[in-house]
């Protein structure tokens, strides 16, 4: 692939440009400090401790937030415990459905709300969260909501009971999303939560908790201790949870995995990915290109089913690639808050360090770098959308995921080249294909191991749709039919 | 490593006590009141390991012994070495991917063609289990047994993917469904009174799914697992589909658990300590770990577990 | 274009691959351009842009002298009251109206622009339909705006299709030749990407989508891909092709979301009347309250502003 500049080339730094417009974040109500949320009232924790919870876009400290330490935890799954034998293994599954569907009409009814806190908190575009993490979140309630009565017919002749209380520890990149994700099929099925958010995006778990208090949810039915790794370690590691849901880092679930070895608890991982986003000579172009950004760009690439390896046939690389750069140079970087902004600031700085470190890695190993040109802010943690070129399968940045805004970009001669290099990964999430052959699509769809495949198109979620992957990057699905056996006990 | 072995040798020496207290023999040898000129001197069978469709011996050449109920010995069985799995890890990863893209139907019909074979011998599986102690009757049972469980699994090979798929009803513009895959290469070890019907009930539903493997076979009673795969061999069943080793379970199971290539490994039994090892090595790459209870019924679920679930998204538009 | 240059291009061939399209991908694209928010000065700034980008517009059968002239007042003055609003770019009409509004339009700098080609169908014999083009513009037309022949493009008949249009580029002389696709009648947007394409090589200084006279007219999909034909065009070729949405483009919120996809599109060599056109009928009056509310805060009423 040639990487050199196009004969023609089209300007996209403009006369017109758009005024700023930031969603007003008035309407959000931010309390200066949150307890666990245990037992259905905020409690202050025994640890006594409290960490600040800050704005990566501006580096301001939004709240401060309990730390919950293994004493807590223990409270927290022993209400878990109480609720699940006292209470809600005992309500007839229709009337635990409808709490269920309360829920989400809760989130939706305040979904302004939730979208600037997600905002706010996590760093990510106000638009994204407005158009995608909330409704989603709500949708993932309404969707599990009619199960509880029907399990009977998702697993017939299989007698379909609860585990029990289940642990669940959600990441930093979707934090209403993963909380819906995890709560709504756990209690669907009939069990108790203690949940645990990620360390730097606390706040949408704790309002999701105020959701679940103003639903008359019964108390002690979730429960959510927020904190550090340590917090999850006490989930992960207490006698009395039956199942623990993990979404996060293949090394930490390999941990996770590790450690419950012997203890009998059920678990699912949710864990990394470096998916191979193939384009074919015959796609539709234009649309792919969408789709790579998409499938890279979504989120500042803090997905774990990213697409964050291009695969593209050679015959069209020059093409491709030029259309990328002229693309990219019409996203905007800066103000999460801003209705036009699609790309926010890096969750924390922490993973920005860690992306840095990719591209310093990847110049290193002789690729070839291209970023956005515009500024970003002065203050927060920013990383301009990045695409590597001449790059080779032996590079890091083609192997490890980075989490972050970088693609590494590969090309390719034949189908058999491109499943070849799809599939050379030790993870197993997600994959693309791009081309306007319906057979194509077959093939190649079925012979990349992962448990994704999206077909002209890409990033796409919805709740009745399994998700979860194959090999490292994960074990069980979530969503779906397929999702709820996670949550149950089957003959 | 060396309490280990300790630990197993210890086992050993206590199969070796028990095996001693049975009481019947059915495979005839030569009765010692026989006339020296009318003798006949029986030909023993030599049992050896099954990879890639051949049978060779272990390559680490060491050997141990399989004793009959009486306490007699019946057959020198190979120690298989780490090695040796390793190779037949690499015989079922190369067949993995024709036999998932194999049709369904062709599935069956070699699942149906190893239950055809196995009838036709099943006076040997019968005198082989009567062997390591089971009375006539119960023998013949379990061979019977064991031939049904096939042709149940064969029925099955184009049947799963129609209970456990789904279109899914997702709300933009997109057709969704999710199908069943196989795992891939997966590690069994079988339970460790396996004989016959177990070892079958372990297997059959593994490779009717599209998977490949690699057994261990019961170490106490692998004679019926280590003579199928002479019926394999003349059933259709590709090489390396199905790799059977025997050894001492204690020198192999942590590589059966912590093998990079091994996308599952099947557990048959109870013992928790043998569990809690192969649940941490298997995280070493998130392998997935499936234990089997004694007496699991049979049915689409045993499928069904060593599936992976695949969605498929594509646009709906002109 | 001398003869010998007519020649070669009815020689050329017909471009071998058309990159496909895929209807639900362009309408996400679309979506996500609908959800920008264009807010304050900037949206003063796209509101102006849109009144100097309009091909102000009447086809109608009862068109007479009277009613072409009061549009062509309309044109020069779109609210008397504000001195610094641009005029509009062209007024649209019927061949028999072309002198009318060349005298009304006068030295203001405003283009006139005639339908031709037998419009709205085309059903009319070749040389029929050169001899309008070439009455057109003797009678001063600036533009043509040319239907194609959709039966023809739609048996497949490409060559017919590219040389009709490469003839009419011919008889255009000096004048710009705008090439209407009517995207409603191709049926897919795989046939809007060809057809785009078809008429860029033909020779089209614009391509626009629609006649106005069938439904669906111009659409915000349909608009993306023949803007993404157009860059695909300059990226071979470097021949700037301007682009222009008829029908059904009353509203300047809806025009604004053609102008973000222009500017995300093609970018800013784009932005302006030479590039990129409305043809619009009553999308003026729409801009011009909304400028109003702008610098008042107070939402508008029709009645304070002229309808032709």
């Amino acid at each position: 692939m040639s990487t050199g500049e196009p004969a023609h080339k089209l300007n996209y730094d403009t006369r017109w440009e758009y005024s700023p417009a930031p969603e007003s974040a008035d309407h959000a109500r931010i309390d200066e400090q949150y307890g666990l949320f245990i037992g259905g009232k905020f409690v202050a924790p025994k640890s006594g401790e409290y960490f600040n919870t800050i704005n990566p876009a501006t580096e301001k400290v939004l709240s401060r937030v309990a730390a919950a330490n293994a004493d807590d935890v223990n409270n927290a799954v022993k209400v878990a415990r109480g609720a699940y034998e006292n209470v809600w293994s005992k309500m007839r599954p229709a009337e635990r459905g409808k709490y269920i569907f309360r829920i989400a009409r809760i989130i939706q009814e305040r979904s302004r709300e939730f979208a600037i806190i997600e905002s706010l908190d996590g760093g990510k575009p106000i638009r994204e969260a407005r158009d995608i993490d909330v409704p989603l979140a709500a949708a993932h309630f309404f969707y599990h909501a009619g199960w509880a009565d029907k399990l009977d017919y998702a697993f017939p002749c299989r007698s379909p009971s609860p585990v029990g209380v289940v642990g669940q520890i959600i990441p930093w990149n979707f934090p209403l999303l993963m909380a819906a994700w995890k709560i709504a099929p756990a209690l669907a099925c009939g069990n108790t939560v203690v949940l645990k958010p990620a360390e730097t995006t606390s706040l949408t778990a704790l309002k999701l908790a105020e959701v679940i208090r103003d639903a008359d949810l019964p108390k002690g039915v979730v429960n959510i201790v927020t904190g550090d790794g340590s917090t999850g370690s006490a989930l992960v590691q207490h006698n009395d949870i039956n199942k623990i849901a993990f979404t996060g880092s293949t090394d930490v679930g390999r941990l996770i995995q590790h450690s419950l070895a012997g203890t009998g608890k059920k678990y699912t991982l949710e864990l990394g990915g470096k998916a191979a986003n193939i384009i074919f000579a015959d796609a539709p172009i234009d649309q792919a290109v969408e789709g790579i950004i998409n499938a890279i760009f979504f989120n500042q690439g803090h997905v774990c089913c990213a697409g964050s390896r291009l695969l593209v046939q050679e015959s069209v690389a020059d093409q491709v690639v030029t259309k990328l750069k002229e693309r990219m140079q019409t996203l905007i970087i800066g103000d999460p808050l801003d209705k036009n902004t699609d790309i926010g600031a890096i969750n924390s700085a922490a993973q920005l360090e860690r992306i840095n470190s990719y591209l310093e890695l990847g110049q290193n190993e002789g690729a070839e770098m291209f970023q956005c040109t515009t500024k970003t802010p002065d203050f927060g943690f920013w990383c301009p959308p990045t695409l590597f070129t001449q790059v080779a399968q032996s590079h890091s940045i083609v192997r490890e995921e980075v989490f972050g805004p970088v693609l590494a970009i590969q090309t390719f001669r034949t189908v058999d080249e491109a499943i070849s290099k799809a599939n050379n990964t030790q993870y197993g999430l997600s994959g693309g294909v791009w081309t306007d052959k319906g057979s194509k699509i077959f093939n190649v769809g079925k012979n990349i191991r992962a448990g994704v495949i999206w077909a002209n198109t890409f990033n796409k979620f919805d709740p009745t749709s399994p998700f979860g992957g194959y090999k490292e990057s994960g074990v069980g699905r979530e969503g779906g039919l397929h999702g709820l056996s996670a949550y149950l006990n089957l003959d | 490593m060396d309490k280990k072995n300790q630990k197993r040798t210890t086992r050993n020496a206590k199969q070796k006590t028990a095996s001693k207290k049975a009481v019947s023999t059915k495979i005839k040898r030569p009765a010692v009141d026989t006339p020296v000129e009318k003798a006949r001197l029986q030909v023993n069978k030599t049992y050896k390991l099954y990879i890639n469709g051949k049978f060779p011996r272990t390559e680490s050449a060491r050997y141990y012994n399989i004793l009959g109920a009486d306490g007699s010995m019946i057959a020198n069985m190979c120690r298989a070495s780490r090695k040796d799995f390793r190779e037949a890890v690499l015989a079922a990863r190369k067949a993995q991917l024709s036999w998932s893209n194999a049709s369904a139907y062709l599935r069956g019909q070699i699942l149906y063609r190893i239950a055809e074979m196995l009838e036709g011998r099943a006076d040997q599986f019968a005198a082989e289990l009567c062997a390591t102690g089971a009375s006539k009757s119960a023998a013949a049972k379990e061979v019977t047994a064991a031939i049904d469980c096939l042709v149940y699994y064969a029925g099955w090979t184009d049947k799963y993917q129609q209970i456990f798929s789904s279109v899914n009803p997702v709300a933009s513009s997109h057709f969704n469904f999710s199908i069943l895959e196989p795992m891939g290469v997966i590690s069994v070890l079988c339970a460790p009174k396996s004989s016959l019907l177990g070892f079958i009930s372990d297997v059959a539903p593994l490779i009717a799914g599209g998977n490949t493997l690699v057994a261990l076979a019961s170490e106490s009673a692998p004679l019926s697992a280590i003579s199928l795969a002479e019926v394999l061999h003349s059933s259709d069943v590709p090489a390396g589909v199905v790799n059977i080793l025997t050894g001492y379970r204690a020198e192999l199971v942590e590589q059966f658990a912590s093998h990079m290539d091994v996308n599952a490994v099947v557990y048959n039994g109870d013992d928790t300590e043998e569990i809690k090892l192969i649940e941490e090595q298997a995280a070493a790459n998130i392998k997935r770990v499936i234990i089997r209870r004694q007496g699991a019924k049979p049915g689409p679920y045993q499928i069904s577990q060593a599936q992976e679930v695949k969605t498929t998204w594509h646009p709906i538009g002109n | 274009m001398g003869r010998s240059a007519q020649e070669r291009l009815l020689k050329s061939p017909l471009p071998d691959y058309i990159t496909r399209v895929d209807q639900v991908g362009v309408e996400e694209r679309v979506a996500r351009l609908c959800s920008r928010s264009i807010k304050k000065s900037s949206k003063i700034q796209a509101l102006k842009l849109i009144l100097s980008q309009i091909d102000l517009t009447t086809l109608e059968g009862q068109d007479t002298p009277g009613k072409v002239g009061q549009l062509c007042q309309k044109a020069m003055r779109l609210h008397g009251a504000w001195p610094d609003i641009p005029h509009v770019a062209a007024v649209c009409v019927y061949p028999m109206m072309v002198t009318v509004a060349k005298k009304a339009l006068g030295e203001s700098g405003i283009n006139v622009a005639s339908v031709a080609t037998a419009f709205p169908s085309g059903m009319a014999p070749m040389h029929i339909k050169l001899d309008e083009i070439k009455m057109a513009v003797g009678e001063g037309a600036d533009e043509i705006d040319m239907v194609i022949s959709r039966g023809n493009f739609l048996q497949g008949e490409y060559r017919a299709v590219f040389d009709e249009i490469a003839m009419c580029k011919e008889a255009c002389g000096n004048a710009h030749l705008k090439v209407i696709l009517e995207t409603g009648e191709l049926g897919a947007l795989d046939r809007v990407r060809h057809a785009s394409t078809l008429a860029m090589h033909a020779g089209a200084d614009f391509i626009k989508t629609s006649t106005g006279k069938i439904q669906p007219a111009a659409t915000l999909p349909v608009t993306l891909v023949m803007l993404q034909a157009i860059r695909d065009y300059f990226y071979e070729t470097g021949r700037m092709v301007g682009m222009k949405p008829a029908g059904g483009i009353s509203k300047a919120k809806l025009a604004i979301q053609y102008l973000v996809m222009l500017r995300e599109t093609l970018g800013d060599a784009w932005l302006c009347p030479d590039w990129f056109r409305f043809g619009a009928s009553s999308l003026a009056n729409d801009v011009l309250m909304q400028i109003q509310k702008q610098h008042t805060g107070i939402y508008q009423s029709e009645d304070y502003f002229s309808k032709d």
